[in-house]
């Protein structure tokens, strides 16, 4: 059984650590995500490292905050120059980004090796694959330990740092979240209302730099962008409001954090108890961090409720059987016209499947039609009720009115007009409705009568 | 990340010669050829991603590779091999990475999710899924895994023959197909929807390409790392770009782009010891680059910076002529312009010039003998005053014009005239006249010339 003192002092800390890259770069990925710039982050873990390396080389200090600020300058370098490219080079975005990130990143490998050779010991491995294992907290050895002040003072410094970075930016988002609202999506007309829009473009990317520096300590450079990017597009197939996406993203970020952690310190091990795999040693935290957040990502895209793959199929089959349904009465009515008493299933069947161009759809929409008492049928025959011939009047009426309509005032031929008839026929409103019954006609453009709709006293046409 | 000759430390210049024309010992030779054939097809191939903007999908494909090998090494191990088979590990790289790049396909095709967010998304959690492998692998009580480091950070040391050819292999299907397809690559990067009526199969094109990208990566990788390789794929066509607009002759120099770099970046790597081969074929392949960008004669800094200071002093000259020609005008008439003797303090204050600008205009049109200064005064000469006279007619020409067809007031003309009057080219000044009726040889102006400042684009 793993002690208690252990889980407190081992993966605590770096539970936490995990949460709080997460909920950070979470929340700030929406601001590169929403402007398009997800590859900015790419970009920033690229060139962290001739960062580090040029600070350490310069300063001679391995201090955590001089390979921040060399980082973050290398970073805001970088920005700058893929701007340079983009706007004298003319050359796009992508491949700008490219162009600056991997020769400033040669460059960084090219000094690392130099300075390797002067015996000093830079971990590569550390700035690629992070090292949350590493973060110890030597102190709490109960849960009620955890109240006192004092095994707090002992935190571990990159929890502490990681901790008060998603402070500011939860801070920051929230006091400007009007101002970054107008400036993501129109920073013209946010400039005409006295923001300021590039400073607080500048304070944004200076505030993603210093967290993606801090956090490739954490969880290492190339996973900083799976945490920039995941939980922002995660959210962007849930929601379609900028609070809510913001709220989600960051509430996503944690849950990943947390779950991600757990599943590789523990996971292992719980499915060696249970006989599922010969070993039981854990994985790389920060590795499932990734792909958990990528199969949210992955989730959201089929299952999300409103914009997922499987919700617009759904809705998409609905409208096929609205019209499935519309086609199949419309038909009915016109055999009638041609003095047929009803029409053989399979023949009406096929028909409209042409016209809809699904299988399932036509299906369902007769079961539903006959369920709703429009048809009446058997395994042979299908007609109209009562009812069903109101509708297919109304229907045909449309129809043959927009036939009128865009040959008399659109001055299409009467040989051009069915096929933009049937489609717009399903999608007249009321209002559009009244509008064509202002025309003056009885017979359509090919001389068919246009059907009369009255009104019963208590208002259902008949 | 060293090609190392069979002494540590410098090399001696006749050992450097022989380096450089593949003499320098069997590793180092083949080393090189291989590194330069991999240059030349990354040349190749690159320009096309380049083109169609899909540049960076070089990253996400090279780091979608890392579960690849990982699991292609942990199923040969797992059948009892030793894990170190390269044609294996390049197998399942391959695999995975085409799988990146389909994925990234699919997710924006069936989501809202952008293309650089889907490239990222890819390159992140695919790697993620490389490293959970690697934590696995590592503690497995296999014996070697550095074979794996290698993926990461490239070495083309201790390249085998089989290396190089599987290099030489790539390079020249690349060039194969690159080749024979030309014309179908070409039109697909610029104009898709033609060739898909004109009934060109682009999916299989799309299919090929894409083949050929992931064909070099996979065998870079080897060379130059998973981090690096999408270098020689951007950076060789980017730079070659800035030197022509015809797509024939910007493959051709980015595949000698991209060759030199891999060729330098060997020589370099074997003569000193401590440079990463790989590292330094992208700085080579960089200060091309920046090489380009700065002085190509076209599209380079320098040469556009040229330019437009050009176009601008042009501009200014036009204008001081013209600002003569009415300044004499007014005082006494436009005939023999050439006697008259116009203050330069008029010109000065006429409009808000830079004093920067006016210099440079005056001197310029002294030089070209268009103007005389005597003390305090300038004087146009034959030349300049012809010139002047071109200018201002089709200032006026143009101000009649937008009165007449345009319905401008009068008032409004002479700012849009100030900036056609430069543009106007001898057939649209004669289409002019016959529309208008002109045969002035000096038509007046349609408005007063006051004294407030005309506008100061002349900054």
């Amino acid at each position: 059984m793993i002690a208690l003192e252990d889980i407190l002092q081992i993966d605590l800390p770096a539970a936490l650590s995990a949460i709080f890259v997460c909920v950070t770069c979470g929340l700030l990925g929406n601001l590169l995500v929403l402007r398009r710039q997800s590859l900015m982050g790419d970009a920033v873990a690229h060139v962290v490292l001739p960062g580090i390396v040029v600070a350490f080389l310069l300063s001679g200090s391995r201090s955590p905050w001089i390979m921040v600020l060399g980082a973050t300058i290398s970073s805001l370098v970088a920005v700058f120059l893929i701007e340079c490219i983009k706007r004298f080079g003319r050359l796009d975005a992508g491949a700008s980004m490219g162009v600056v990130f991997s020769i400033l990143f040669a460059l960084g490998v090219l000094l690392l090796e130099r300075a390797a050779l002067d015996n000093v010991d830079l971990d590569a491995d550390c700035v690629l694959y992070g090292q949350l294992e590493d973060i110890l907290w030597l102190e709490p050895t109960t849960i009620g330990s955890l109240l006192t002040p004092q095994v707090w003072s002992q935190a571990p410094r990159e929890m502490v740092t990681l901790g008060v970075l998603m402070i500011l930016s939860m801070g920051f988002i929230t006091l400007f979240f009007k101002e970054l609202a107008i400036t993501m999506f129109d920073a013209a007309l946010a400039i005409t209302q006295g923001i300021n829009a590039g400073m607080l473009r500048t304070v944004s990317m200076i505030l993603i730099a210093v967290a993606a520096v801090a956090s490739f300590e954490a969880v290492g450079s190339i996973l900083v962008i799976a945490m920039f990017i995941c939980p922002a597009a995660t959210a962007r197939m849930l929601t379609d409001r900028l609070r809510t996406q913001f709220i989600l993203s960051g509430l996503i970020g944690a849950w990943t954090g947390l779950a991600g952690y757990a599943l590789a310190a523990f996971g292992p091990m719980v499915a060696n108890r249970m006989g599922l795999i010969s070993w039981d040693h854990s994985l790389s935290a920060s590795g499932l961090i990734a792909v958990l957040g990528g199969v949210q990502v992955a989730l959201a895209i089929v299952l999300g409720p409103r914009h997922g793959v499987i919700s617009r199929r759904i809705r998409t089959l609905g409208l096929a059987v609205q019209i499935a349904r519309e086609d199949l009465l419309a038909l009915l009515y016109r055999a009638e016209e041609a003095g047929a008493d009803g029409l053989r299933r399979r023949w009406a069947l096929e028909t409209v499947r042409v016209g809809v161009g699904s299988r399932m759809a036509p299906r369902l929409a007769m079961r539903n039609a006959l369920s709703r008492g429009l048809l009446n049928g058997d395994t042979e025959m299908i007609s109209l009720t009562t009812e069903g011939r109101s509708k297919a009047r109304t229907l045909v009426r449309t129809h043959r009115l927009w036939e009128t309509y865009l040959v008399r005032e659109l001055g299409l031929r009467p040989d051009h007009v069915h096929r933009s008839a049937e489609e717009l026929e399903h999608i007249t409103d009321t209002r559009m409705h009244s509008e064509l019954d202002k025309q003056p006609a009885t017979t359509d453009p090919h001389g068919k009568p246009i059907p009369e709709v009255f009104e019963t006293p208590d208002g259902a046409a008949l | 990340m060293h090609v190392v000759l069979a002494q540590m430390g410098e090399a001696s210049w006749p050992e450097i010669f022989d380096i450089f024309t593949f003499r320098g010992g069997w590793n180092s030779s083949v080393a090189l050829l291989g590194t330069t054939l991999l240059g030349i097809a990354a040349g190749l191939v690159g320009t096309f991603s380049l083109l169609r903007k899909r540049a960076l999908m070089g990253d996400a494909l090279s780091h979608a590779t890392l579960p690849g090998v990982c699991v292609a090494f942990i199923i040969m191990v797992a059948l009892g091999g030793e894990g170190r088979s390269v044609p294996v590990l390049l197998f399942g790289a391959a695999c995975s990475g085409v799988l990146g790049v389909l994925t990234v396909q699919a997710i924006t095709r069936w989501s809202r999710i952008q293309e650089d967010a889907a490239i990222g998304i890819v390159l992140s959690v695919f790697f993620g899924v490389g490293v959970v492998l690697l934590s696995r692998i590592q503690s497995m009580e296999v014996g070697t895994q550095g074979g794996l480091s290698r993926f990461i950070m490239g070495q083309t040391a201790g390249m085998s023959r089989r290396d190089a050819f599987i290099m030489g292999g790539a390079a020249i299907v690349a060039l194969f197909f690159t080749i024979v397809f030309f014309k179908e690559f070409r039109v697909i990067c610029f104009d898709r929807p033609f060739a898909q009526s004109q009934g060109w199969p682009v999916q299989t094109l799309d299919l090929v390409l894409m083949g050929l990208v992931v064909l070099v990566t996979v065998v870079g990788i080897q060379a130059v790392g998973m981090l690096l390789i999408v270098a020689l794929l951007i950076i060789p066509p980017a730079a070659a770009r800035f030197w022509s607009e015809r797509l024939s002759v910007v493959t051709i120099l980015s595949a000698l782009i991209g060759g030199i770099s891999g060729y330098l970046g060997v020589i370099t790597s074997s003569i000193w010891s401590d440079m990463p081969a790989g590292a330094v074929i992208v700085l080579a392949s960089g200060s091309i680059f920046v090489f380009s960008f700065v002085f190509a004669p076209q599209r380079g800094v320098i040469s556009g910076v040229v330019n437009h200071l050009r176009l601008r002093t042009r501009i200014a000259c036009d204008h001081v002529l013209r600002l003569m020609l009415e300044v004499i005008e007014e005082q006494r008439g436009i005939d023999q312009p050439e006697a008259a003797v116009v203050e330069a303090s008029r010109i000065v204050h006429a409009r808000s010039w830079s004093p920067l600008m006016l210099a440079l205009a005056l001197g310029w049109l002294r030089f070209r003998g268009m103007l005389d200064k005597r003390g305090p005064s300038l004087v146009l000469t034959t030349q300049g005053a012809t010139a002047a006279a071109r200018v201002t007619r089709n200032h006026r020409i143009w101000e009649r014009f937008l009165v007449t067809h345009a319905d401008l007031a009068v008032s409004h003309v002479d700012r849009s005239a100030d900036m056609v009057e430069h543009v106007l080219s001898a057939e649209m000044v004669a289409q002019l006249e016959q529309d208008l009726a002109l045969d002035d040889p000096l038509p007046p102006s349609v408005h007063e010339i006051g004294e407030s400042p005309a506008p100061d684009d002349d900054r």
